[in-house]
């Protein structure tokens, strides 16, 4: 079948899903189990963000709900607010809670993050429970329904209508907000938060973002939540309900935005089938439920959305207008006469361990440095002194007369300095083409908003077409719209490059670049190398494939345990004593 | 508030941080071998408690049939995971470990029950029923996933979690139960008074600390344990069996837990549930530690255990608010202590 016509059928048939229940065909009782199904999406969804993309598993999410819920509700009970208000002010409140408390646990590393989630997940839970104002032990009870005009939505199908309007809302707006400029430097954020601050992503920002964000959805739920129910117990907000939305989450799978709907609807029905079934036995459900939680994680670790999209038509491949390509930027005069980047004694000191000890080199303008030496002899953590990664414990890095050694990687990008990584360091989940567009992060400027109301679509043009230029000069534009994760070694040190490229860089940085290449792919890479020191673009390169180092550089450096023992041009340094006794262990 | 209060408040603290030290001792164990967060530490020490009230109320606890069950399913499961590798060694230990012990245990535990066997007796049925349960369900939820990541294997514990708990309740009822004090010796030193059971309790969490200590020290298969925990790629390299030392492990952590119920089972009323707060708490502590630490995990335990006491006398309602809202700058001093490492999956 033509994919397109499969497409449509296939949205046709999901809106037509949509609708049924509002017709007498499906029976009040399942319209009530929709409902719940719906109002835990939501709240999954900002996990499936949360978790999949941004990395940060939350144990806390039904706090925000509860956040959202006991706002509303106190403002219609207490105050006598009309529901509708309840609904801006849900979402400040949660907004709000979700900075305080985003802002501490986006700073938490590694585990500390979920078990700090956990802990004040815990905490909110019982102070919601043990508050009187929120109706304390007993809950809160009288909220009013949602009216509109005089119409109260009482009736299970009106209620239906709302909350799924909500859930549509929300799903689109979030796979608009990752299909995106700052929705890519979300899905980075999970393992290669280094490289997105390598190409300017403020992580720590990101992350920040990605927390409100799926906060706020949970808020969301949780003013629709009180106005369904109309009475609050904290019960609904405890660890149980963090460990059935985490669970949602996973079993629908944690990286896809579907996944959280299929998951909340897998879990709630499931749960209810297994009461029906058991009738009496009820209490078995969750023993039953447990099982199956960890059967489906040692038989599918990814959840079950990709056994479903297996059978769903593949989506439209992006289309790349090449007219749309931006300028590289015009760079500025050089003043100064001096080498482009200069390296006075820097020093890096782990503990006693001396791992850079007082090198000092330079990289002129259109230049290309190679930067060999054994195994452990610094090069790489010498690539971190210069990208902000690590800081210099002593000397200084000076690019284009500047001093860089304090900055951070976000502002070294900005002034033009490109880097690989010596182990890759690519988002395998996202597309060739999306890691590439990724180094023109700082290029482009839209936020947010103007990603879930699709205002960005020209940048996001202008950045795709430059992206897919870059692409083409490594030669991989037949791999575009592959996931980079299905790539060969080699290809994906091409696409490190071609990412970097984007950035449109004055120095490149290359650390390993051939390692794992064909020697065609080395002779293709090496041209495009001599390509860019055509264009003017400086050249720092770590290889330990000396035919290709010596055919490539103009000037050779010489590190072994963190000192520089040599520097010359390529045929001394083949001569060289000192060098041939590093490599070899003194003179065979 | 006079000495008398301040330093009851210190006992009860430092009587329950010892058993917050075991749990976080455990927890960390298990973490650093095999990284799994267990939550379904405090179900073995609810299901230690309430083992021993049901002995000593002359009642078969359905924990000898949760044995004898998950010994089948483990000996069933594991035989269809080796299939073709079975060899004529593997089976006999597994028939020895999954089938004829559970039996045996049913066995004895059907025929002391009755007699009023007396605590000793009890005690030690109870630490038998209780301690296989941590290699059997290794074997059955864990080790399948052993490659997988920190978050899979943290879900996965979740479903042993629930499942776990459920049976709890179907066990023992939604009713809590107290058991017999270990000891009825009461010590009066100055107005503060101290119990037998309070001091049994401290001596034997200090003395199993030390015998945990004595194993990593200086036997081959805590020092394999410790190898795993740093390095397991290496620790594979050299020919320790990964899955053996987690089973090890975890058999550690369920008897730590059983010890730790049997302590707690005549002090405070125990519900099917009552384990996963304490659990929690034990993990408040050993977060405390940094999650690698034993020495740090204790003193955090102590730190808990006095916080708790003397937030439950200031406000009970909000003590466990005190206990994990206190974790918050606690993790976030140590998240800046060592900076984010890309997680390499």
């Amino acid at each position: 079948m033509n994919p397109r016509v499969a497409r449509a059928i296939a949205w046709a048939l999901a809106a037509l899903l949509l609708v049924l229940p509002l017709s007498p065909l499906i029976p009040e009782f399942w319209v009530t189990l929709l409902i719940l199904i719906g109002l835990a999406s939501l709240t999954a969804l900002g996990l499936v963000v949360l978790t999949g993309m941004g990395g940060m598993t939350s144990f806390g999410q039904a706090a925000f709900v509860g956040f959202g819920a006991y706002t509303t509700g106190l403002l219609s009970t207490t105050f006598g607010l009309s529901p509708w208000l309840g609904l801006p002010a849900a979402l400040i409140v949660t907004g709000i809670a979700a900075c305080c408390l985003g802002a501490i646990t986006v700073r938490l590393s590694g585990h500390y993050l979920p078990l700090g989630t956990l802990a004040w997940g815990i905490s909110i839970f019982y102070i919601f429970g043990n508050s009187a104002f929120l109706g304390g032990q007993t809950g809160m009870t009288g909220i009013p329904p949602l009216k509109i005009g005089s119409l109260a939505l009482l009736t299970a199908r009106s209620y239906y209508a709302l909350v799924w309007l909500a859930v549509v809302v929300s799903v689109l707006a979030t796979i608009n907000l990752l299909d995106s400029r700052v929705g890519r430097a979300f899905r980075a954020l999970r393992r290669n938060a280094i490289a997105a601050e390598a190409f300017g992503v403020q992580t720590a920002r990101a992350k920040l973002v990605v927390f409100v964000y799926a906060a706020l959805l949970a808020g969301l739920a949780g003013w629709l939540y009180a106005h369904f129910q109309r009475t609050l117990s904290a019960s609904a907000f405890g660890t149980e309900a963090n460990i059935d939305y985490l669970l949602m989450a996973i079993v629908g799978g944690v990286g896809q935005v579907f996944g959280a709907v299929l998951g909340a609807g897998i879990v709630i029905i499931l749960k209810d089938l297994i009461q029906d079934v058991l009738g009496r036995l009820g209490m078995f459900q969750d023993l039953l439920f447990g099982i199956l939680l960890v059967g489906i994680l040692q038989y599918s670790r990814e959840g079950v959305w990709p056994l479903v999209s297996f059978w769903l038509p593949t989506t439209a491949a992006r289309k790349i207008d090449p007219a749309a390509d931006m300028e590289v930027p015009a760079r500025p005069a050089r003043v100064r006469a001096d080498a482009l980047l200069v390296l006075d004694k820097a020093r890096k000191t782990f503990g006693g361990l001396v791992a850079v000890d007082d090198v000092s080199f330079a990289v002129g303008e259109a230049e290309t440095v190679a930067l060999i030496g054994p195994n452990g002899a610094g090069k790489s953590t010498l690539f971190d002194l210069m990208t902000g990664v690590r800081r210099a414990t002593a000397g200084r890095v000076l690019f284009d007369g500047d001093p860089i050694e304090r900055l951070a990687p976000q502002a070294i990008a900005r002034r033009g300095i490109a880097r690989t990584f010596q182990h890759v360091r690519l988002v395998p989940e996202l597309s060739v083409i999306e890691n590439v567009a990724l180094g023109a992060h700082s290029r482009g400027s839209a936020g947010v908003m103007s990603a879930i109301l699709r205002l960005d679509r020209a940048e996001e043009r202008r950045l795709f077409a430059h992206a897919a230029r870059r692409l083409e000069r490594v030669g991989l534009s037949k791999e575009m719209f592959r996931p980079a994760g299905h790539l060969s070694l080699g290809q994906m040190r091409l696409v490190e490059v071609a990412r970097a490229l984007c950035l449109d860089p004055r120095l490149l940085l290359l650390d390993e670049p051939a390692a794992g290449l064909r020697a065609a792919e080395k002779q293709a890479l090496a041209r495009l190398l001599r390509e860019l020191k055509g264009e003017g673009i400086s050249i720092l390169v770590v290889e330990h494939d000396v035919d290709f180092v010596m055919g490539l550089a103009e000037r050779i450096v010489v590190l072994d345990f963190g000192k520089k023992i040599a520097e010359g041009l390529p045929r001394d340094i083949r001569v060289n004593p000192v060098v041939i006794e590093a490599y070899l262990g003194g003179v065979a | 508030m006079d000495p008398t209060i301040f330093w009851t408040l210190v006992v009860d603290g430092v009587v329950n941080g010892t058993i917050y030290a075991l749990l976080a001792i455990g927890l960390v164990l298990v973490f650093v071998v095999t990284r799994v967060i267990l939550l379904p530490q405090g179900v073995y020490v609810s299901f230690a408690a309430l083992t021993l009230s049901q002995f000593q109320r002359g009642n078969v606890p359905g924990t000898v049939w949760l044995l004898l069950a998950l010994g089948c399913a483990a000996f069933v499961i594991d035989a269809l995971r080796t299939r073709s590798r079975i060899t004529r060694a593997w089976f006999l230990r597994r028939v020895a470990t999954d089938l004829v012990f559970p039996a045996v245990m049913y066995a004895l535990v059907t025929w002391l029950v009755p007699l009023q066997p007396g605590m000793a007796v009890e005690v030690a049925l109870t630490l038998m029923l209780i301690t296989p349960l941590g290699p059997y369900l290794y074997r059955l939820a864990f080790q399948p996933l052993e490659q997988a990541s920190v978050l899979t294997l943290l879900i996965a514990s979740v479903g042993v979690y629930i499942a776990l708990s459920v049976l709890g309740l179907v066990f023992f009822g939604p009713e809590g139960f107290m058991a017999n004090p270990l000891s009825g010796v009461q010590f009066d030193t100055a107005g503060i008074v101290v119990s037998g059971q309070s001091v049994i309790m401290v001596a034997v969490s200090l003395v199993l600390m030390f015998l945990l200590w004595l194993l990593f020290d200086r036997t081959l298969i805590g020092k394999a344990m410790r190898a795993v925990a740093v390095n397991r790629t290496g620790a594979r390299l050299v020919g320790i069996p990964i899955s053996q030392v987690g089973e090890i492990t975890f058999a550690l952590a369920s008897f730590i837990g059983a010890v730790s119920g049997v302590l707690i089972a005549p002090v405070t009323m125990v519900y099917y549930d009552t384990g996963f707060l304490i659990g929690l708490i034990g993990f408040v502590a050993a977060i405390i530690g940094g999650m690698g630490s034993y020495p740090l995990a204790v003193a955090g335990a102590l730190f808990v255990g006095l916080l708790q006491s003397f937030a439950a006398f200031w406000n009970s309602n909000y003590q466990q608010v005190v206990v994990f809202t206190t974790l918050i700058p606690i993790l976030l001093l140590r998240s800046l202590r060592a900076p984010a490492v890309e997680e390499e999956e």
